[in-house]
């Protein structure tokens, strides 16, 4: 069988691969590209952990296939800094302790980046619901939604200064 | 040393810098046990049965060794036959013969996914299709699940060598109970006859999973000379060493364990599962093989902990006191014994100071998964059924449930049922912080209910190491035989800064493999911050010592005259001489020629662990039509002794809060008639989401254990024992509901609501 | 002279119910001994699978650990943990 060869941006750059049909996009990424920041939880889009944004929209790449990246643009957590400027977000996660394992990490800063994307200003209960398909078995959730309104607040500061 | 003082007088120790592996977790560059990978790796995965309990008729691998690609398979045949040997191992006695089987079935197939083969492929898609082409013959065999069906007299029987333990004359006939513990104080019948009040009532629990989101992974290597690598995600590479060599018949020196960034693991990834599989896997087939579970294989054959049944009767005078308490516990410990059934034996009770006691547990094996330690093991259960019937007691007697706690709780100087005399305890000031809480006093609305429960755990101390190493240019770093699974690193840093008067930032902690650093128990049992933190303090303190001494020979004076402030060294008085303080890193500059590196590790075993209690409020609201409970608001107190980094001791209260949360309300097993696991994903198996939760406020009690040189308890386990008699506690008050079985789900909730409004319209 | 209790089933079974005992040991090594003579097999069991309270205090696998005059020795199952 055939690889398909497939063409696409990845955090800015374009990237070419080939995949087998059945490869999922979190395949590609981990075993082929080397992106291993996106892990795999579940493989079934429950647990989040794989998040990534394809074309502004969050997706799990567990249920995207690879040939389904042809002339997208995919963000993952490696793209989310700014080289080695870490990305407000990330920086919160940092400062309020939003992490205790670091497993689930990755996919929750991808969706909190898609969230404030698309909603610059949610209240807490909005990022909640946003956040509610990443599983995080170590936190309970508190500081990692401490650090989310904390990353929008900053963001909407910047927006303001700018 | 001694630094348990005003959190005024210390500068790092009660903190919360960020964490030295944060960056990493942020932007995805940590390396957990799936992100491993090694040049010619290949791809393991692993049969398993599809039936509860079957006898393994044969198992034919020649298909599956054809197919192109397919560069070897294992079976029970290529592992050594174990003999029954215990040792200690996560939450009690482990038999490694058991172990061994529960790896890698053989003769018999004990629950629904036990591995009855495993093969190691070029690609992924390979190594499945050859799990397909492996064929197993079975004869199925009658199975039970529920924990009393296999304990009565015609249940069909998991191991015809196993006769109950604890019992005389010892039993002439096989049975599932593999033993029964009992511990006794008083008299108890004379104590229910003084009683003017008795509470009683029956309580299950289902199996809870530990659910870390990173299921099991690890990659191993073995060369020609039989030297081999495991690299794996693990809560103690010394255990991933001890166990494997064990299974495989190996010496120890010839396996080298590296525990990468582990993805959650609360008790569970104390065990091995794929590890030794992997390692003949790839000795088999000469390349370095990676392997990785499912999450369907993390439900099926791995964890969980216990479900039980729990019979609670306990008597008081009408003023209150406590005067009788009897529990009979019947916990599942999954296909092979060694439920937590001893700490559940002791730890609902520990609370109490009552003075005729019965407490009887038995330890069950059914066709389930083998059950792994699971945070406070065995603890959460038992205070389920105790707590719940704290709360009916209260209610009896008209008296406010904290003030009931109050009045009974132990305190310095209580004798418990087990013997033990409480000491150095902080059970009380964690009521009283509860009591003084804003919570405790807010008013509810219509419809809502209040819930309080409490919690105890032992934790622990064990072996530990911890090395301090100065580097040439003053930097320092912190070795120590601990995966880090909550920021243990942060906190073994920070200690290290405290006592040598450096920035934290100076110190780079690290997690050393089995070659690196003398030999640690596993992380768990909250011990590494007490344990493993003593050994880094101590390290942290000869290191101290040593730089004295360098100073003293660079400025000629005695050592005596040197003293270490504010990480230098002084002249210790005027005459000792006029120097300038010497920084560590003058002095790391001058380390070869003072007597060369300056560094220690110290190896210990950590005794006098501090017993952890905490109190947890919680606020509820019922829905009546869809039966979905609402937490509202949740408050977490807890004497953690002395908080090393206050936001992770945070963290783990929030989090072991959150875990309690979800098996009160939602976690459990579903099995079908023939004992296959119907929920086996995160899309049926549900655990809390963001959305479920409230923010749970962490209240943080510093009573010291006098025997850590910070005062450290340990934090990570007591969180989770009270969530689940909270909120039934909470349900009960807002709904009048008494609910006695877990999980206490809408349709139970319903169910619950539909069966009072008849018995009212009746 | 240390006291030692034995509360628990795991270890009356091999003290015929007994449930105290007055012993010379001045190290929970020496306990083990004198445990062991005393009623067979109650050492090796203490040994693999119990831990020790003296006095309130929780040592495990410590044969130093030692047991003051009129110590109040508590043997309980040995403790692990998540």
């Amino acid at each position: 069988m055939s690889k398909h060869h497939v063409t696409t941006t990845i955090n800015g750059e374009a990237v070419e691969f080939l995949c087998e049909t059945q490869e999922t996009l979190l395949d590609v990424l981990r075993n082929t590209l080397n992106l291993t920041g996106s892990k795999e939880g579940c493989a079934s889009g429950d647990c989040g952990a794989c998040s990534v944004i394809a074309d502004g929209t969050l997706v799990c790449s567990c249920l995207m296939l690879g040939v389904e990246a042809e002339g997208r643009s995919i963000t993952t957590v490696e793209g989310i800094a700014d080289g080695e400027k870490l990305h407000p977000i990330q920086q919160k996660f940092l400062e309020h302790a939003a992490l205790q394992c670091g497993f689930c990490t990755p996919g929750f800063i991808v969706a909190a980046k898609a969230l404030l994307d698309a909603n610059p200003n949610p209240t807490e209960e909005e990022a909640r619901y946003w956040l509610a398909g990443n599983l995080c078995r170590c936190t309970g959730y508190d500081k990692i939604i401490r650090a989310v309104m904390d990353a929008a607040a900053e963001l909407r500061g910047e927006a303001r200064a700018a | 040393m001694n630094y348990i003082v005003p959190q005024s007088e210390l500068k790092i120790v009660g903190t919360s810098p960020v964490r030295p592996d944060g960056v990493d977790k942020v932007t995805g560059r940590a390396t957990f046990g799936a992100d491993m990978a090694l040049a010619g790796m290949i791809w393991g995965k692993v049969k398993r049965s599809p039936h509860a309990h079957a006898r393994i008729v044969s198992i034919d691998t020649s298909k599956a060794m054809a197919l192109a690609g397919v560069k070897a398979v294992v079976t029970a045949a290529d592992f050594p036959e174990i003999p029954n040997e215990e040792a200690f191992v996560g939450e009690g006695p482990m038999n490694f013969r058991d172990l061994s089987r529960n790896c890698m079935a053989r003769d018999k197939a004990l629950y629904e996914g036990h591995a009855v083969a495993a093969v190691a492929a070029s690609t992924q898609a390979i190594a499945e299709q050859a799990v397909d082409l492996i064929e197993v013959t079975y004869e199925v065999l009658p199975h039970v699940i529920d924990v009393e069906a296999a304990m009565a007299p015609d249940a069909p029987v998991l191991h015809p060598d196993m006769f109950t333990a604890g019992i005389e004359p010892k039993p002439t006939r096989p049975s599932n109970i593999a033993k029964r513990v009992s511990f006794a104080k008083g008299d108890v019948d004379a104590g229910f006859a003084e009683a003017e009040v008795i509470v009683e009532g029956r309580y299950t629990t289902q199996p809870v999973h530990q659910a870390y989101i990173e299921p099991h992974a690890c990659v191993a290597q073995v060369a020609t000379d039989g030297q081999a690598q495991i690299y794996s995600s693990t809560q103690g590479q010394f255990m991933v060493r001890a166990y494997s060599a064990k299974i495989l018949g190996w010496e120890i020196a010839n396996l080298r364990s590296f525990p990468l960034e582990i993805g959650g693991g609360f008790g569970g990834k104390t065990v091995v599962y794929l590890e030794p599989l992997a390692l003949k896997l790839a000795q088999k087939s000469g390349r370095p093989v990676k392997m990785m579970m499912t999450r369907e294989d993390v439900f099926r054959a791995s964890g969980p902990t216990s479900g039980a049944v729990i019979e609670v009767k306990i008597g008081a005078k009408r003023d209150g006191a406590i005067v009788a308490a009897r529990e009979v516990l019947k916990y599942q410990a999954g296909a092979f014994a060694g439920s937590p059934i001893g700490p559940g034996c002791m730890c609902g009770l520990a609370m109490y100071d009552i003075p005729n006691v019965d407490v009887v547990g038995y330890d069950v094996v059914s066709n389930r998964p083998k059950v792994a330690a699971y945070r406070a093991p065995g603890a959460p259960i038992t205070s389920f059924a105790v707590e719940s019937a704290m709360d009916d007691l209260a209610r009896k007697l008209a008296i406010d449930p904290l003030a009931l706690r109050e009045m009974n709780g132990v305190r310095d100087g209580s004798k418990t049922h087990y013997g033990v005399t409480h000491k150095d305890i902080g059970f009380l000031p964690v009521l009283e912080a509860a009591r003084n809480h804003p919570h405790w006093k807010a008013p509810l609305k219509p419809g809502q209910g209040r819930g309080v429960a409490c919690g105890f755990w032992f934790n622990i101390g064990g072996e530990s190491s911890g090395a301090v190493h100065v580097n040439e240019d003053g930097s320092v770093s912190v070795v120590s035989g601990n995966p880090d699974i909550g920021g243990s690193r942060a906190s073994m840093a920070m200690m290290a800064a405290e006592v040598l008067g450096i920035p934290v930032e100076q110190v780079r902690p690290i997690v050393g493999d089995t070659a690196s650093i003398g030999f640690s128990f596993l992380t768990g049992g909250s011990r590494v911050t007490f344990a493993t933190g003593m050994a880094v303090t101590q390290a942290a303190e000869r290191v101290v010592e040593q730089l004295k001494t360098r100073a003293a020979q660079i400025w000629e004076i005695p050592a005596e005259a040197v003293e270490w402030k504010d990480g230098k060294a002084w002249p210790a008085g005027l005459n000792a001489g006029a120097f300038e303080p010497l920084s560590l890193a003058q002095i790391a500059l001058k380390a070869g020629r003072t007597g060369g590196p300056i560094s220690s590790e110290v190896s210990l075993n950590a005794q006098g662990a501090g017993a952890g209690f905490g109190c947890h409020i919680c606020d509820v609201e019922v829905d009546a039509e869809t039966g979905q409970v609402k937490i509202l608001r949740y408050t977490a107190v807890q004497d953690v002794g002395k908080a090393i980094h206050r936001a992770y001791v945070e963290g783990q209260i929030q989090g072991g809060a959150a875990q309690g949360i979800g098996w009160a309300l939602n976690e459990e097993y579903i099995y079908d008639t023939k004992g296959r696991m119907e929920n086996a994903g995160f899309l049926d198996y549900r655990v809390p989401v963001a959305s479920d939760l409230p923010l749970i406020e962490a209240v943080i009690v510093e009573v010291p254990n006098p025997r850590h040189p910070f005062g450290v308890r340990g934090v990570g386990e007591v969180p989770i024992v009270p969530p689940m008699a909270a909120v039934a506690n909470a349900i009960r008050s807002a709904t009048g509901l008494r609910m006695p079985d877990l999980p206490m789900s809408p349709p139970k909730i319903c169910a619950a609501l539909d069966a009072a409004a008849g018995a009212k319209a009746a | 002279m240390p006291k030692v209790v034995f509360s628990g089933s795991e270890t009356r079974r091999f003290t015929g119910g007994r449930t105290e005992l007055e012993v010379t040991a001045t190290t929970f090594r020496q306990l083990v001994r004198e445990l062991d003579a005393r009623f067979p097999g109650l050492g090796e069991q203490v040994e693999e699978g119990m831990a020790v309270a003296i006095d309130g205090v929780i040592y495990q696998d410590a044969y130093g650990a030692p047991l003051a005059e009129g110590a109040e020795i508590v043997l309980i199952p040995k403790i692990g943990g998540g």
